[in-house]
């Protein structure tokens, strides 16, 4: 997941200092020029990232919208319109309505394990405990790991006969034998649980960066007040976490929405379609079946399902927290 | 005004980059992934090959995409391609090997794209079909007369459409049983069986004896298919198999019936634990269940052998690897001498040089023919290699595939993928027992009228 953008505001110093030195002979023409040379400047620069994204997201996206009203082998030319009937058959089909709850069913279990593990780990790993640095090393480098070689070796680890099944039967005292997976009522949390490995060490970081901010006065002042361990918690570092954790929930919401790599390769989506996402279901009707048209409208129905959880998130929860930068702009 | 020069530097900078990254060529979306040897100099046609030679012949690249990711095949391969460019030395052969799963994936991409390989593994069938539709197949069959004698003719049907021939068959075989004699003589079971009652009965001697009778990926579904396709062919015959496809349904009884027959040996419980999620390839593959002597015995392809020497003990070769051909079914309407099986066969894409087809003829001529047979792992189709195969496993299986009236190809191969994905996912729930036998029927139905 990428990480969170950094909010930038529009450095206006020069032209204070360059204001008030001329400030008598300031004339209107020379400040709208002024404005307008800027803005141009700023278009120059955004426009090679602009095209990049033009190309890369915004046609693709249009292109799928396109093909996605279309029965299409991948092959053919495109002939058989039909409409939205794509996105009937999806809805339609207990497979996908399988996968979309998989994603929902992984993206509430990360906010509710994910998050609080990864929140833990940040106030244990924010006291002055020796290795602590070494601590938070281990803990954020499954993170580093690409996702396909995070699901290799999950797959070894996960066999019937594999380490995890040993590990456990040496530390529990009984044979565990259990079928990871391999049996279609746990693959999904098995999944579930690598994706955890992998990604708890990277909101544990962001949870440590947003403790580093938070002023030691304020929790002195409050132990000073009396406030016990939990109460300084409960009203003081958490609400000013408040921003860390949301930008961590949201990056994890999307994750959950988008998940593939790992899926795809730990388990290919599953025994029978147990621990199929949306995107496991929309690569084997496109590759596997051909059906492009129908892989298509899939993939735009992902495409609205993230746009709309992150521009209502946007909306309403991170609002207090990106005003800023939003009433900054033009200045 | 400086900083309107600075500006426009940085601007410069970094549309110079953004153009680098986006300078590929149509030979890096070729290249793909590339597993194991690669052959030498790999550029697109037209530019000039190698400053060696003098002669005038135009240098010409031809790009082959097979899937040989292990030994012997792997290496075999890039001989006999080494061979053939010593012999022509204005032709590359640029070799791009990968994974059977992974291949079809990446294929797809690039006929989507229009760029073609100019040789490309094929299995024939509905899947070739398809590409001969959308056109991304070469019709080679007047290239081709000059050796096509070479080869056995009942084979070449496998890459031809509508008696048109798009590419070369270089193996087919039979699916069997293939079984570990040692574990069979533990469990007292003193010959293969020969029908299905005698096989049900042998999984549950082996049972008894606490071995694990079968192997079976059912994770990769193909392999669960297999066992599905075997039992129709034998309760419904040829001709049920040959009317299904051109129906295109499965609603004659004997698909019912073979899904509960399945169904029977499935309750036995007699696979390995997790089979559900197992591959045929790989450390928790069925090859590996069969090699490291972790189940008796497993129906598969004549590759076998091959697959499972690469992922544990060569059992061929301590001699303790059998083979017998699928039962009969008592009651059903099938010829025992049936045979399910298919080959691999190479497509020529659509912008291949006539190069191309005289490699193919290279490949599939005797003597590379003869060395194919020798390494154990394929059955080559070329008249006059047979009697190099050494191992009496292959030989047993190239003596059936000689006697057998009919052979019916894969079924995720014969029928169109969506409809062969169809067929495999609604299988392998039968094995998870999530689906039932009718599943098994309406989804193939509903797949090929959505066609």
């Amino acid at each position: 997941m990428p990480p969170p953008s950094v909010r930038t505001y529009v450095e206006s110093g020069d032209d204070a200092m360059a204001m008030t030195q001329v400030g008598a002979r300031r004339t209107r023409g020379v400040e709208a020029a002024r404005r307008r040379r800027k803005r141009i400047g700023i278009f120059v620069l955004l426009a090679p990232a602009l095209l990049l994204y033009l190309a890369f997201v915004l046609f693709p996206i249009v292109q799928g919208v396109h093909f996605s009203l279309y029965d299409w082998n991948g092959l053919e030319p495109l002939t058989k319109f039909i409409g939205v009937e794509n996105f009937k058959d999806a809805f339609g089909d207990p497979v996908f309505r399988g996968a979309l709850e998989h994603n929902a069913i992984i993206l509430v279990l990360s906010l509710l394990v994910q998050l609080p593990f990864a929140l833990f780990l940040a106030l244990l790993l924010d006291q002055r405990i020796r290795g602590r640095a070494m601590l938070r090393l281990f803990f954020f480098a499954p993170y580093v790991l690409s996702e396909v070689v995070t699901a290799v070796v999950w797959r070894q680890l996960m066999r019937p006969n594999g380490l995890l099944n040993a590990a456990l039967s040496g530390l529990t005292g009984h044979e565990t034998d259990v079928l990871w997976l391999a049996n279609p009522k746990i693959v999904l949390y098995s999944v579930f649980a690598v994706v955890s490995w992998k990604y708890f060490g990277l909101h544990m970081i962001l949870m440590l960066a947003g403790l580093q901010h938070i002023p030691d006065e304020l929790e002195e002042a409050a132990a000073i007040d009396g406030a016990s361990w939990w109460q300084t918690f409960r009203y003081v570092t958490f609400p000013l976490l408040g921003p860390t954790v949301r930008v961590s929930a949201f990056l994890s919401m999307i994750g959950s929405l988008q998940l593939f790599d790992l899926v795809y390769v730990l388990t290919g989506g599953g025994p029978v379609n147990a621990s199929n996402t949306m995107a496991t279901y929309m690569i084997d009707w496109g590759f596997r079946r051909t059906q492009f048209g129908y892989a298509n409208a899939v993939s735009v129905i992902v495409f609205g399902l993230s746009l709309l959880v992150a521009l209502a998130y946007q909306r309403w929860v991170l609002r207090r927290d990106i005003e800023g930068s939003l009433t900054a702009l033009g200045q | 005004m400086r900083r309107g020069l600075s500006k426009l530097m940085l601007v410069l900078t970094v549309l110079a980059v953004v153009a680098a990254g986006c300078g590929g060529t149509s030979s890096d979306t070729t290249e793909g992934t590339t597993v194991g040897t690669t052959a030498a100099t790999t550029t697109t046609a037209g530019s000039v090959a190698t400053t060696t030679t003098t002669e005038s012949m135009e240098p010409v690249t031809v790009n082959w995409w097979h899937i040989e990711n292990n030994d012997p095949g792997l290496s075999l391969w890039q001989q006999a391609a080494d061979d053939y460019m010593a012999e022509h030395p204005n032709v590359t052969i640029s070799i791009n090997v990968q994974e059977n799963e992974a291949f079809k994936t990446a294929l797809q991409t690039n006929l989507q794209a229009g760029d073609v390989p100019d040789i490309f593994q094929s299995w024939g069938g509905g899947v070739l079909r398809e590409q001969v539709d959308a056109g991304l197949v070469q019709d080679i069959t007047s290239l081709a007369q000059e050796c096509i004698d070479q080869l056995e003719p009942g084979a070449l049907t496998m890459m031809q459409v509508d008696g048109k021939l798009y590419g070369f068959p270089w193996d087919l075989g039979i699916v069997g049983f293939w079984y570990n004699k040692t574990l069979f003589a533990q469990a007292g079971i003193e010959a293969p069986p020969t029908t299905w009652t005698e096989l049900l009965d042998d999984v549950q001697k082996l049972e008894d004896a606490g071995i694990t009778p079968i192997a079976l990926g059912a994770g990769d579904k193909w392999p669960a298919m297999f066992w599905y396709a075997e039992l129709a062919l034998r309760i419904g015959g040829a001709e049920v198999m040959q009317q299904a496809a051109i129906n295109h349904n499965f609603d004659d009884p004997a698909f019912l019936k073979a899904g509960e027959m399945l169904q029977d040996l499935i309750a036995m419980d007699p696979f390995q634990k997790g089979f559900l999620a197992a591959g045929w390839d790989g450390p928790d593959g069925q090859a590996a269940a069969i090699a490291n002597s972790e189940a008796a015995f497993h129906l598969m392809g004549h590759w076998a052998p091959g697959t499972q020497s690469a992922n544990g003990p060569d059992l061929a070769a301590t001699g303790e690897l059998g083979w017998f051909p699928f039962p009969a079914v008592e009651g059903g309407a099938g010829d025992p001498m049936d045979a399910f099986g298919g080959g691999n066969g190479y497509a020529v894409g659509k912008d291949a040089p006539p190069e191309a087809v005289d490699f193919l003829c290279y490949l599939t001529s005797v003597p590379v023919a003869r060395e194919l047979a020798a390494t154990g792992s394929r059955l080559p189709v070329t008249i006059g290699a047979e009697d190099a195969i050494t191992d009496p496993n292959l030989a047993a299986v190239i003596t059936a595939r000689g006697e057998a009236p009919y052979v019916q190809l894969y079924l995720d191969q014969a029928y169109p993928p969506s409809v062969g994905a169809a067929v495999n996912d609604s299988i392998q729930a039968l094995f998870a027992g999530t689906g039932t036998p009718q599943d098994v029927v309406d989804a193939v139905d509903q797949a090929w009228a959505n066609e």
